[in-house]
């Protein structure tokens, strides 16, 4: 047998306990053969854990590693770093909790959050670069670790309580949809509950509208007053987050 | 091509983990160097490049991974090697070290060290996937013995014989794991003395010490205990035998407070300046 039949027979043992790869084997392979087929899935529950940290005390050791099992069995790793392990939890968790939609909402914070902590860095932009920004041509480069997700449940204010060990409040519907953006400002990671309209400005901004054109746009049916108080707070929270990187 | 030679470093050091990242930055705590995981830091950015862009200030840094899959039938993936690279560029490490293992083939990750049968397609394998890196890395390789639970039926040589063939044949260097050593020698029935007078000790270039837990009829390294008795007894029989070496204490899981640590370091540093006395003295 060749080497790479070996390897695939292995595998194979590994993944779905194919016991072709016995006779190969010296000795009495039993509990070596046990010792990696365990190892496998335990380096892979402690990476979700790791990963998920949140989800995993929402739903507790039981349930946790019931949705665990039923990922790790289904999706084999194929990155050379456990880091990228678990990146589609989320859709399984919203598969097994579909009643429970703010489960899935979770494990996307944990997820985007572990990202944006090792994610790219980037210079916020300095108040002298601001000062000569031409406002209504300038396209606006937001830092590469924001991402921005739409949320129905109050999962960002489960996480926080989580997070500081408080109790966290039960699972709710929120009253209208929103988002959530994350970043990771310096070396910390954020996250912050966001209205439709910054959602919409954030979403024209990452397609690459100047800003002119973003204010225009949300501006529609507004009076003067109010699209400038709007779009001015919103700017002004994008610089002060560390969100904007660059303007030209 | 030849790889040039790999230069020694003797001293005593830890690894650095999580745990420790604060005794790293804000004190000085007395090792000669520290060992990473390598691809905990083979990351975009943030503050695990930011923590050991600061470690690296202050200590010489060896880069250990646990991803390359040297034995992989496959090849060694590119993509992992220029990101590889690309770290150990901006760390300027003392080496590069991974394990004499496969981790994974034909697209799947098991993200664990699994074990090669030592024969001779093995090794041409294992040889041609250590030249690829040699010539990505543009430095010489150092491959560390693994734990192993299991033997193959088609094995045509000892771990350590298989070692040394493949360092005479790529110039590659050796990280000798002396617990591993104890653990496979315990679980597979060979003598760990005679593993060690077999290994090239000239190729030696730096020693792992940990602990292991006792599993169902076999010890499973677990690096989350002291050293024990016996793996320091052979330590103190490599000691007699190796050059100048960089020394460390590996402890994974379970860690314990970084004073522990380095107490722990002191005791191998002391049996390594009791055996040299020893040996003066003969």
């Amino acid at each position: 047998m060749s080497l790479l039949d070996l390897q695939r027979g292995f595998r194979d043992y590994i993944l779905s306990g194919a016991p072709e790869i016995g006779p190969r084997l010296g000795g009495d392979p039993a509990a070596g053969l046990a010792v990696y087929h365990h190892a496998y899935r335990a380096q892979l529950f402690a990476g979700l854990r790791d990963t998920f940290e949140k989800t995993w005390a929402w739903l507790g050791d039981e349930g946790f590693d019931a949705a665990a099992r039923r990922h790790v069995e289904a999706h084999p790793p194929s990155s050379w770093t456990l880091g990228d392990y678990g990146e589609d939890f989320p859709a399984t968790l919203n598969t097994l909790y579909p009643d429970d939609p703010e489960v899935a909402e979770l494990a996307w914070l944990d997820w985007t959050l572990r990202r944006a902590f090792d994610g790219p860095n980037a210079e916020a932009i300095s108040p002298e670069a601001l000062a000569a920004v031409d406002w209504d041509t300038a396209v606006l480069t937001l830092v590469p670790t924001l991402k921005v997700g739409e949320v129905a449940t109050n999962c960002a204010a489960i996480w926080g309580a989580i997070a500081e060990d408080q109790t966290p409040p039960a699972a709710e519907p929120l009253p209208q949809a929103a988002a959530i953006r994350v970043w990771r400002q310096t070396l910390s990671p954020q996250y912050r509950t966001i209205e439709a309209a910054e959602h919409h400005a954030l979403s024209l901004v990452l397609a690459g509208e100047p800003f002119g054109g973003v204010c225009t746009t949300l501006s529609e049916g507004m009076d003067e007053a109010q699209a400038s108080q709007l779009i001015g707070g919103l700017l002004a929270s994008w610089i002060q987050d560390g969100l904007v990187c660059g303007a030209e | 091509m030849r790889e040039p030679t790999l230069p020694t470093f003797q001293g005593f050091g830890l690894g650095l983990r999580p745990p420790h990242y604060q005794d790293f930055l804000a004190g000085e705590p007395q090792v000669d160097f520290v060992e990473v995981i390598s691809e905990n830091f083979m990351v975009r950015g943030g503050r695990p490049l930011h923590v050991l862009d600061a470690v690296r200030e202050r200590y010489p840094v060896a880069m250990h991974g646990v991803s390359m899959s040297i034995g992989s039938a496959d090849g060694v993936k590119l993509d992992y090697l220029k990101r590889l690279k690309q770290l150990a560029d901006r760390v300027r490490p003392l080496w590069v070290s991974d394990h004499l293992c496969w981790t994974g083939v034909e697209g799947f990750n098991s993200h664990d060290l699994l074990p090669l049968p030592y024969t001779e397609d093995t090794l041409k394998t294992v040889c041609a996937n250590i030249d690829r890196v040699q010539d990505v890395l543009e430095r010489p390789l150092v491959l560390e013995n693994p734990s192993s639970y299991l033997t193959f039926a088609d094995d045509e040589m000892t771990e350590w014989g298989f070692l040394s063939e493949m360092c005479a044949r790529t110039g590659c260097y050796l990280l000798l794991d002396i617990n591993n050593i104890y653990v496979s020698g315990t679980n597979h029935g060979f003598s760990p003395e005679a593993y060690i007078a077999g290994v090239p000790a000239e190729r030696v270039r730096q020693v792992h010490l940990a602990g292991h837990s006792a599993g169902r009829g076999l010890l499973i390294d677990t690096h989350d205990t002291p050293v024990p008795d016996p793996v320091w007894a052979l330590y103190e029989l490599a000691s007699r035998r190796l050059g100048q070496v960089a020394v460390m204490i590996e402890r994974d899981d379970d860690i314990p407070p970084l004073g522990e640590l380095l107490s722990e370091l002191e005791i191998a540093r002391a049996r390594a300046n009791g055996v040299r006395g020893r040996g003066l003295a003969a």
